[in-house]
């Protein structure tokens, strides 16, 4: 589980983040949801630690990540796997040399057996035979698997994903949530993503917070999301004109 | 001042929550071969060019019958050991290898590879930037020690081929008077040359913002800024050291 509490961050004077709790549990799909600029990725790099917040805490199974020594610091984000928005593959390696590297990095694990743990995440993906293909080789879709196996590879506890539908067109998008949902529920990992797709959010929110200009403004499940009585969020929801005409109808 | 500040802050990060040193080695190797072996042809044909030019102009300027034809060679041998190899040399590696660090290191920030690093728990700055400083702090000076011969050899090729001086006058001329100092001196401006080039650029790379405009405006500043900071370290070296 990772908990946040209070936290708030600005930039230039500018109060990005205004004071927003959680509670992200684990073997759930969270999500953090939100217009464009309303500060989602700010909160998510806050969370991972890229971020320093201004103020509050963030606490991984009850270790709280910026009041910690580096040595529990560097533990916390051993166990951390993250999807970024474009992939954020190593240019310069193999799809291959790509997932192995944590495993390089941070283990000493023998070449043999990590040969076969790539080979066993990136088929768990539904990823094979792209061992030697270099990044630029592959397809927006399969750069995202291959964020997806890298962020595993090392057995992490918890996956974030940062708009791993963006890009993507709908049926690629519906396989990628699939995938976090099949990972997030059979590892029984703690994961949170951003996403402003109300597919994604439907589909796989077992937890939503929804962000309004830095604000906490809902927080429930994809089951009550609809039943909401922000108006924000109805706007959110309802942003697309097919489904406006659908609600009007109903 | 802020920048200045924030590059030595910079500095001291690599040395921070590093990884093993099997890690650099490998990363180290690596690097040696884009930053110094991949230098070679560019080192070959500037330098070579380098020495036949200073050959040639120092003859044209010679117009005294009373000063003898191996001075050209005293005088090749000399620029070349002084300036032009440790310092034309590490002009023309800020242009080819800065701006190359600051547009890896750049375009790797932009496409949140550095932030993949560091949620890992890897300190980017330190598993990126420390294996090119070492690797251009150990190859640069190989590359002027290479750039000092090929430069006097061009010196030599111009001098015969265009009959301006004898083989036993340029030969006889870069023996004159040689002072091994300055073949120490040539090397310790290498070194600090290399360091500053390597850590300024990947200074520019990493603290790169914005998109594919600001990676090739890193680029540039790194190659600017490198070439100020050579010039200004030569002055305060000969003054130092000479």
């Amino acid at each position: 589980m990772i908990e946040i509490k209070n936290i708030r961050k600005s930039f230039k004077g500018t109060e990005v983040i205004k004071g927003i709790s959680g509670e992200f549990q684990q073997g759930k799909v969270n999500m953090i949801i939100g217009a464009s600029g309303t500060g989602k990725s700010v909160l998510l790099k806050c969370i991972v630690g890229l971020v320093t917040p201004d103020e509050g805490n963030v606490i991984y199974r009850g270790r709280d990540f910026f009041n910690s020594e580096k040595d529990v610091q560097r533990e916390i984000r051993q166990e951390i796997g993250m999807l970024f928005q474009g992939g954020a593959l190593f240019d310069s390696m193999t799809v291959e040399k790509n997932v192995m590297f944590p495993l390089d990095v941070l283990t000493k694990m023998p070449s043999d057996e990590k040969l076969d743990r790539v080979n066993f995440c990136l088929k768990r993906v539904g990823l094979e035979n792209v061992n030697t293909k270099m990044p630029s080789e592959i397809s927006g879709g399969m750069k995202k698997r291959v964020g997806i196996a890298r962020a595993i590879v090392n057995n992490s506890k918890f996956l974030f994903c940062d708009e791993p539908n963006s890009g993507l067109d709908p049926q690629t998008s519906i396989l990628i949530d699939e995938l976090i949902k099949e990972i997030t529920y059979e590892y029984d990992i703690t994961t949170v993503v951003v996403s402003h797709d109300m597919n994604s959010v439907v589909e796989s929110g077992d937890y939503i917070l929804f962000m309004y200009q830095g604000n906490k403004l809902w927080e429930g499940t994809k089951d009550d999301i609809l039943q909401n009585d922000v108006p924000e969020l109805q706007d959110f929801i309802f942003a697309n004109h097919i489904l406006r005409r659908l609600k009007e109808k109903a | 001042m802020k920048s200045i500040g924030k590059y030595f802050i910079l500095l001291g990060s690599l040395f921070k929550n590093r990884e093993s040193f099997k890690t650099y080695f490998k990363l180290t190797i690596n690097e040696c071969v884009l930053i110094g072996v991949n230098s070679i042809i560019i080192v070959v044909i500037v330098s070579t060019f380098m020495g036949a030019v200073t050959a040639v102009q120092t003859a044209y300027n010679l117009v005294s019958p009373l000063i003898p034809n191996n001075v050209i060679g005293l005088i090749v041998r000399d620029m070349t050991v002084l300036e032009l190899a440790p310092t034309i040399m590490a002009i023309v590696f800020a242009g080819k290898v800065g701006s190359n660090i600051a547009g890896e290191l750049g375009t790797m920030r932009i496409t949140e590879q550095i932030d993949a690093l560091e949620v890992m728990g890897i300190n980017g700055a330190s598993y990126l930037i420390l294996p090119k400083i070492l690797a251009s702090v150990f190859m640069y000076p190989l590359l002027v020690i290479m750039a000092a011969f090929l430069s006097i050899t061009g010196g030599y090729l111009a001098g015969i081929m265009t009959n301006i001086i004898t083989e036993q006058e340029y030969i006889y001329g870069i023996r004159l008077d040689f002072n091994e100092y300055t073949v120490t001196f040539a090397l310790i401006k290498s070194v600090v040359f290399a360091f500053l080039v390597s850590s300024i650029s990947a200074y520019k790379g990493f603290f790169t913002r914005g998109g594919a405009l600001e990676v090739g405006l890193a680029s540039t500043s790194a190659v600017t800024n490198s070439v100020i900071a050579i010039l200004l370290a030569d002055y305060l070296l000969a003054q130092l050291l000479l």
